[in-house]
């Protein structure tokens, strides 16, 4: 395997060919913020939190979705990127309805970390207070628009580990919405094969177990990670020495 | 492989230089424009009034000729019906229907037989001026472009350096035309700089052929470049033509075709694609309409031709739903291709397989990116995805795609049949060639023009476009469209070039131009476009998605009057992250017209912080962009969505 080194904020990181700026970065220990990404899942670049800035480049690059090359010099936490990845947060809470107090994901949102990691204590632009509807036609799991960001993790996670595609984007802008099968309610779409995946891919409390109450969801975050592992490299976890 | 004579002398100008000979046709004949403004116009009523005209005075088709043509350029003085005949060419615009029989009578008598020999047929016409007008292009004593308006003042007083001079001579003394002809009031001077100034090459066809017609099209040329390459020139040889021409992307990244066309050609070996991108959506842009509509072979042509130099055996042309005529008009003209047995057997004389094929968009004004437009191209939701990989090298179906505005390959005939050197020496250093702008807001001639580039703004606006309506002065013109920004008139003199607009904050774009009169309100223009990225954002994103949102609704505040200075700097920061950080163009770009309004106009701004201040209505302006200036079909086609509802308590502002 080929290894490319570059500078990240300074200090030289040597990283497989063919890695992402984002895997370089957490290699090297850097964390950076990240909302669409999941491991397991292809990137998107949407939640435009990732943002590195790459020298000789005019413009930020999200490290998810830009691969390294040689030489390059990355810095992650200019002023410039600080400031814009607070922006990026406060719009995502001033777009939806985000009411931690009352959300299943209290505590295990990862929303409410970016927050906390880029110090966003509160939005300066005013929330849009959007009327927003839940879907609660699914026996076991239901979907709050309201706390949804519009990650695409979900739709990734059906399409991709599940084969389903329940799940798709309707609408454009400011009204777009996740909608299952072909706008139906969640519960009459024959696709869906209630893996829950797409809950385990939330980063927030949208998709969740019905019976879930405030604060007290349970993520497997690493699963869509484990499932991509075992389907590609065939690495089961009860196959081989050590086994589960 | 040589040209017929008629085409490569017509290649720089807008009338056919002996007109009506040039396909052997009758001597004489009527053009009427059938794009389409001057068909909104009435163009095709007036079109068939001078068909029945022609009928009811006897004659057919040999003693004169009635066609339905692409665009006549003065698209705001519609509809238009330009004559051809021995004299020479003349253009009338706006003709009502009972005048029809009048123009058939005047374009096959001419008008000193009508004068002498007819005048009681087409009575009233008492005095002897008419025959003093010989049908001369350019000879009209009329001020401004429209013969006849003596009584009017000159558009534009004082502001138009040069204009006053292309006017034409003044009105022979004791003469009063206007009061004589009933044609004279609709007559348009020819040699005005509106047309004068033009050069076609473009648009050299256009207003000339017929566009449902494959025949005409082959008659004046098309395919013919496509010919050479296929029987004469290796790919690389036609891209070394395309490099040397020095032409640069039409949409309006201005990015080196010769170098796009090399990097798709250089992929390794494989199947390539070639797209057209015709999803013109900016506001105020309606240049690749006029050539759809217009000359639409010419747009196969270049194509087919790009196909060639990149080794593609396959091309898409993607329109935008919003231009039906333009899709039924290079629908028709696939359909002949085909009938004919395709491009390589009909026009080549080859097997070469080349296949075209026409899709629709969907009415996203985001499916222009071209990422984004692949993806509508494949039945896929019109995102965009991050680049790299770059459609050059993984593109439609994963292989190595080109991607071309309309213009750019509309260009691409003439450059082949010109030379490279030749297009380069048109245009000035580092933009080569013409571009086609759209003319249109307050100006008083609104139209299609193509002028080489560097011509100065100043030039097209005040000179070709006689400034703004009533004779009021130019406050700024609005380039590229919800991407571009406003150009203040002490800066109408830059030239037209990509680097120099954008160093103004603005960029040249595909070529959109929006005069502002005084009465417009910068805030209020910033803030439709910053509504028309709002509606048009494809939300992939955040800071599109939600920032423009945040930006509406600050710009909102300022409309309104109820901003403050703190607003104004929140404007600034959220305007800078959001260009910054969004993953495609439209993002990128929309606080263009936000920044370059606060940098050129930022008065206008603090003016609506001012305690008391009651917003732009304050200065006398008017809230929102005048009606005219953007055209119905040029709004954005999504419905008017409920942000208004979703307006927050204007009390929820934290400190």
């Amino acid at each position: 395997m080929s290894v490319l080194t570059l500078t990240l904020n300074g200090s030289p990181v040597a990283v497989p060919a063919g890695s992402s700026l984002l895997e370089a970065c957490r290699a090297a220990g850097v964390d950076l913020p990240t909302l669409c990404h999941l491991e397991g899942l292809s990137p998107v670049g949407a939640c435009r939190l990732c943002l590195v800035e790459l020298e000789g480049s005019g413009r930020p690059l999200a490290a998810c979705v830009s691969e390294a090359a040689e030489g390059m010099v990355i810095r992650t936490d200019t002023p410039a990127l600080r400031l814009h990845r607070r922006m990026g947060v406060e719009l995502f809470f001033a777009e939806g309805n985000h009411l931690c107090a009352i959300c299943v994901a209290n505590g295990a949102c990862e929303l409410q970390d970016v927050a906390v990691a880029v110090g966003m204590d509160h939005s300066r632009f005013p929330y849009r207070h959007p009327l927003r509807p839940v879907d609660a036609s699914h026996p076991l799991f239901s979907l709050d628009h309201n706390r949804c960001i519009l990650c695409t993790r979900c739709l990734r996670a059906c399409d991709e580990l599940e084969g389903a595609h329940v799940w798709d984007v309707a609408e454009r802008g400011s009204h777009c919405r996740i909608v299952a099968g072909l706008d139906q309610p969640w519960g009459e779409v024959e696709a869906c094969t209630s893996c829950g995946q797409c809950v385990d891919a939330c980063p927030t409390g949208a998709l969740f177990h019905r019976d879930d109450t405030p604060g007290a969801r349970r993520v497997q975050r690493g699963r869509a990670a484990l499932l991509q592992q075992a389907r590609q490299g065939h690495g089961w976890r009860n196959q081989g020495e050590g086994g589960p | 492989m040589t040209m017929p004579a008629a085409a490569t002398e017509r290649g720089a100008a807008l009338w056919p230089p002996e007109a009506g000979t040039a396909s052997g046709g009758p001597t004489r004949r009527l053009r009427c424009c059938d794009a389409s403004a001057c068909r909104n116009a009435g163009g095709i009523a007036l079109r068939q009034a001078l068909l029945a005209a022609r009928t009811a005075a006897g004659l057919g088709e040999g003693a004169l000729a009635i066609q339905a043509v692409g665009c006549l350029r003065l698209c705001g003085r519609g509809p238009l019906v330009a004559a051809d005949g021995p004299g020479g060419s003349r253009l009338w615009g706006g003709l009502p229907l009972p005048l029809a029989d009048q123009l058939v009578a005047v374009v096959v008598m001419g008008a000193a037989e009508l004068h002498s020999g007819s005048a009681a047929a087409i009575a009233p016409l008492p005095g002897s001026a008419v025959s003093a007008r010989q049908p001369q292009p350019g000879q009209g004593p009329w001020p401004g472009i429209v013969a006849g308006s003596e009584s009017e003042p000159a558009p534009v007083q004082g502001a138009v350096p040069g204009a006053g001079s292309a006017l034409g001579p003044e009105p022979e003394p004791g003469s009063s035309p206007s009061l004589v002809d009933p044609l004279s009031p609709y007559r348009l001077d020819l040699n005005h700089p509106f047309f004068r100034l033009q050069k076609s090459v473009v648009l050299e066809r256009c207003g000339l052929v017929d566009p449902d017609s494959l025949d005409d099209a082959l008659a004046q040329g098309a395919y013919a470049q496509l010919r050479r390459c296929v029987r004469q020139l290796a790919p690389e040889a036609v891209r070394a033509v395309v490099r040397r021409s020095g032409l640069r992307g039409r949409g309006g990244a201005g990015y080196p075709t010769g170098l796009k066309w090399d990097t798709v050609a250089l992929q390794p070996a494989g199947p390539r694609q070639v797209v057209a991108n015709g999803d013109e959506g900016d506001p105020g842009a309606f240049m690749d309409r006029t050539v759809l509509e217009s000359d639409p072979h010419r747009l196969l042509e270049g194509l087919a031709i790009a196909a060639w130099a990149v080794e593609a055996l396959h091309g898409t042309v993607y329109l935008r739903a919003e231009y039906p005529l333009a899709i039924a008009r290079l629908r028709r003209a696939l359909e002949q291709v085909e009938a004919r047995g395709g491009f390589g057997p009909a026009f080549t004389g080859t097997s070469w397989p080349l296949r075209l094929e026409l899709r629709v968009g969907a009415g996203a004004y985001v499916c222009g990116e071209e990422t984004a437009l692949l993806q509508s191209i494949e039945g896929r939701r019109g995102t965009p995805r991050p680049r790299p990989p770059y459609p050059a090298q993984r593109g439609l179906g994963g292989v190595p795609t080109l991607i071309n505005n309309v213009e750019t390959l509309a260009a691409i005939p003439a450059i082949l049949r010109e030379g490279g050197e030749w297009y380069a020496g048109l245009g000035s250093t580092p933009c080569a060639g013409t571009k086609v702008f759209s003319l249109s807001g307050a100006v008083v001639n609104t139209g299609v023009v193509e002028v080489p580039m560097g011509t100065p703004l100043r030039t097209v606006v005040e000179t070709m476009g006689c400034g703004v309506v009533g004779g009021l002065p130019v406050k700024a013109v609005q380039t590229g469209g919800p991407s571009g920004g406003c150009i203040p008139e002490r800066h109408l003199d830059t030239p037209l070039t990509y680097e120099a607009m954008a160093a103004l904050g603005s960029i040249l774009g595909s070529g959109g131009m929006v005069v502002l009169g005084p009465a417009t309100s910068m805030p209020a223009l910033a803030r439709f476009f910053m509504e028309f990225c709002v509606q048009e954002s494809c939300g992939k994103c955040l800071p599109c998605r939600a920032g423009t949102v945040q930006l509406a609704a600050l710009l909102d505040r300022v409309v309104a009057g109820r901003a403050e200075v703190a607003d104004l700097e929140r404007l600034e920061e959220l305007a800078a992250m959001v260009k910054a950080t969004s993953l495609c163009g439209l993002g990128q770009s929309a606080p263009n017209p936000l920044l370059s309004t606060l940098r050129h106009f930022r008065a206008e701004y603090e003016a609506a912080c001012e305690p008391g201040g009651a917003g732009v209505g304050a200065h006398g302006v008017a809230q929102t962009p005048s009606p005219p200036t953007f055209p119905p079909h040029h709004q954005p086609a999504s419905p008017q969505d409920e942000t208004g509802a979703q307006e927050p308590p204007a009390a929820r502002r934290e400190p």
